[in-house]
């Protein structure tokens, strides 16, 4: 394991480097949020910020994605041939991600790279990144990430895990990707490592301590479905759901979506878009009918798949990294910590 | 508006108990600072989750639509304005609900809080005129007037308009108050100045539509940017589909929208979706002295024909 330390007087210098090695991208302030934006030669980004808006999925899975586009001109020898629209897959590097966001990258790839079905277009956005990430040392009170399965100094799915560590950064290169860019950079190895990974475990457990909140999910897997899905509870839990989107369109790891054609003139393209199981669209069947034909149903959906169908499906924990964004911007206050607890607690078999 | 609480639990008790309504709808206390939870409570004993304080933004009466029981209800004034609005559209019977009014000195807006601040709010706590906000590191005090909601601020109708009990005295309506003053800065722009105006607005959207869902007009079985055949709405967020929903929403709420404040609330990218409903709100006072909701014996203008009314746009 290899650690860099870099002043910050030097991040400037950095930045500009990483900018002519890569397109790079990090948190920036728009107006009243932080987002991940891409960063002009030399911006410098803005770490003053917990948790960005909305999450930096849209990296690799844009919200609105063209695939394939065909031509209607009778005149052209392909016309109505849908084409694969060519990729700029050239690497990119994203600077101060959250530990729980690159842990989400991981997650979502389960889905789309699996044993089954290769997604190219996810899988081609995923490779071109290295992700640089920021470590959280003050974790927010929505937090749960360490009983997700992740944490704020997590280095799963990340290339490098920079700490602040007042006046400089203590950047720890996870793999060979993190040392291309840790050599673009200019960052080199602290001849002191020994103390450093130390420092660095000591912070670790100070900010998992301020980590308040946490979900118990270890009934989840032994639950019957049947009855979990009949619960009582669910009239409860989805009374004030409005069905908006924003949980699932601010979540890392909601990765639904719906494909979409369109034609302008003489183009037609096919894209995909972010889809929402909020949606009474979602599952609209073409005879008309919706097996999710009310709330309860759409509500209930977005957290069995989260807290049980992945649970059973893959093994692997919760479909959930922690990152509260969807407690925090739920306009009505519907907490996924409250239906985890009590999906894990209810009395069902 | 804390000091609301005891007297809501008592009226719902009440009406539970002698058996006027099947449940009522209110808030329970938030599991983050400054949220509440819409919630029913169907059982006397449970009144006491109930609570109330000046972070019940969310407009109740969008839970009303189509439900069959009766149900006791709690109102601000403009929620009390929707119902009527519910009431006149048919969406609930009068008779059916027993609203239990509010008198709003005005909800506050989490964001302006939030941003006023430097590091996470961990906590909230308010009287009477300030709220006391802390977190790691800091303890700030504001004055609870200067953090309201925008439409807070411009409201003329702080008490319900129609109720059948009332938790306090009617507090003074707010006089002075220039809620158009923003609409007739854009109102004043050239048409090329305006359609920036809108597009900027409207650029950060991710057309979630958390404003549509949590405006109480929008009941609509099927909203026409989710009708598929045919499909007038294209699903991508290209600025023209996302602009085309905007300005088509707003229209559907002409001479409807209380100006609750309800979609500026929800969404979550912080778009002022208010500067769209607001000309129309505007237009109507205008055109057709009329302001949505305070009766449940008119129909709203666009919904009604007088030989006199106002045709100046037909050249």
């Amino acid at each position: 394991m290899k650690i860099a330390t870099i002043t910050k007087d030097a991040w400037p210098n950095a930045m500009e480097k990483l900018s002519k090695a890569c397109r790079l991208y990090g948190p920036v302030k728009k107006e009243q949020f932080h987002s991940f934006e891409v960063l002009d030669n030399g911006q410098i980004p803005d770490f003053n910020f917990q948790n960005t808006r909305i999450s930096p999925k849209f990296l690799v899975q844009p919200q609105s994605e063209i695939m394939f586009q065909c031509t209607f001109d009778q005149n052209r020898e392909d016309h109505h041939i849908l084409k694969e629209i060519p990729k700029s897959d050239s690497p990119r590097t994203v600077i101060g991600i959250r530990p729980c966001d690159a842990d989400a990258f991981l997650l979502v790839k389960r889905n789309f790279n699996s044993q089954k079905y290769k997604d190219p277009f996810w899988m081609g956005a995923y490779e071109s990144l290295t992700l640089v990430g920021l470590a959280c040392h003050q974790p927010c009170t929505t937090c749960f990430c360490t009983s997700a399965g992740s944490g704020p100094f997590s280095e799963t799915g990340l290339d490098i895990l920079m700490v602040d560590d007042g006046d400089r950064y203590l950047a720890k290169i996870i793999t060979s990707k993190g040392e291309d860019i840790a050599a673009a950079a200019g960052w080199t190895e602290a001849p002191e490592e020994r103390g450093l990974l130390e420092k660095i475990g000591e912070m670790k457990e100070a900010s998992e301590k301020k980590i308040t909140t946490s979900v118990a999910t270890e009934h989840l897997k032994n639950k019957s479905t049947i009855p979990l899905y009949e619960a009582a509870f669910w009239e409860d839990v989805s009374f004030s759901c409005i069905n908006c989107g924003t949980c699932t369109y601010v979540c890392p790891t909601c990765w639904c979506f719906d494909i979409q054609d369109e034609c302008f003139g003489l183009t037609g393209i096919r894209m995909r878009n972010w889809d929402s199981c909020m949606y009474p669209l979602f599952t609209l069947h073409g005879s008309g009918h919706n097996p999710r034909g009310t709330k309860l149903h759409r509500v209930r959906q977005r957290f069995m798949h989260k807290l049980k169908y992945y649970v059973d499906k893959y093994n692997n924990g919760i479909q959930c990294v922690g990152c509260g964004r969807c407690i925090s911007q739920c306009p009505v206050n519907i907490d996924i910590r409250r239906v985890c607890e009590l999906m894990n607690a209810s009395e069902t078999p | 508006m804390t000091e609301y609480t005891e007297k809501i639990r008592e009226i719902s008790k009440k009406l539970l108990i002698d058996k006027s309504v099947d449940l009522i709808i209110g808030f329970r206390k938030g599991t983050v600072p400054m949220m509440n939870e819409p919630c029913f409570i169907k059982h006397p004993d449970e009144v006491g989750r109930l609570v109330w304080d000046s972070h019940c933004g969310i407009n109740l009466a969008n839970y009303l639509p189509n439900r069959k029981e009766r149900i006791g209800i709690l109102a601000k004034g403009c929620d009390s304005r929707n119902i009527a609005i519910h009431i006149v559209e048919n969406k609930i019977k009068r008779n059916q609900i027993k609203i239990i009014g509010i008198p709003c000195r005005g909800m506050l807006d989490k964001r302006k809080i939030a941003s006023s601040v430097s590091g996470e709010i961990v906590e909230a706590v308010e009287d009477k005129a300030t709220v006391k906000v802390s977190g790691n590191g800091f303890s700030t005090s504001f004055d609870k007037q200067e953090m309201l909601q925008e439409n807070c601020k411009v409201c003329k109708h702080r008490n319900p308009v129609i109720y059948d009990e009332l938790v306090a005295e009617p507090v003074p309506e707010q006089q002075d108050v220039d809620p158009y003053e923003d609409v007739r800065r854009i109102e004043g722009l050239s048409d090329s100045e305006k359609r920036k105006f809108f597009e900027d607005l409207i650029s950060e959207c991710i057309r979630c539509y958390a404003c549509r869902n949590a405006c109480p007009l929008c009941y609509c079985p099927t909203c026409f940017v989710d009708e598929s055949r045919p499909q007038w709405v294209g699903k991508s967020i290209e600025p023209t589909d996302t602009l085309t929903f905007h300005f088509l929403r707003a229209y559907h709420c002409a001479g409807r929208c209380t100006d609750c404040g309800a979609c500026e609330r929800a969404c979550p990218v912080g778009i002022r979706v208010r500067q769209f409903t607001k000309k129309l709100n505007k237009d109507c006072f205008d055109l057709y002295g009329w302001e949505a909701g305070l009766t449940i014996d008119e129909r709203p203008p666009l919904d009604t024909y007088r030989p006199q009314d106002p045709n100046d746009f037909i050249k």
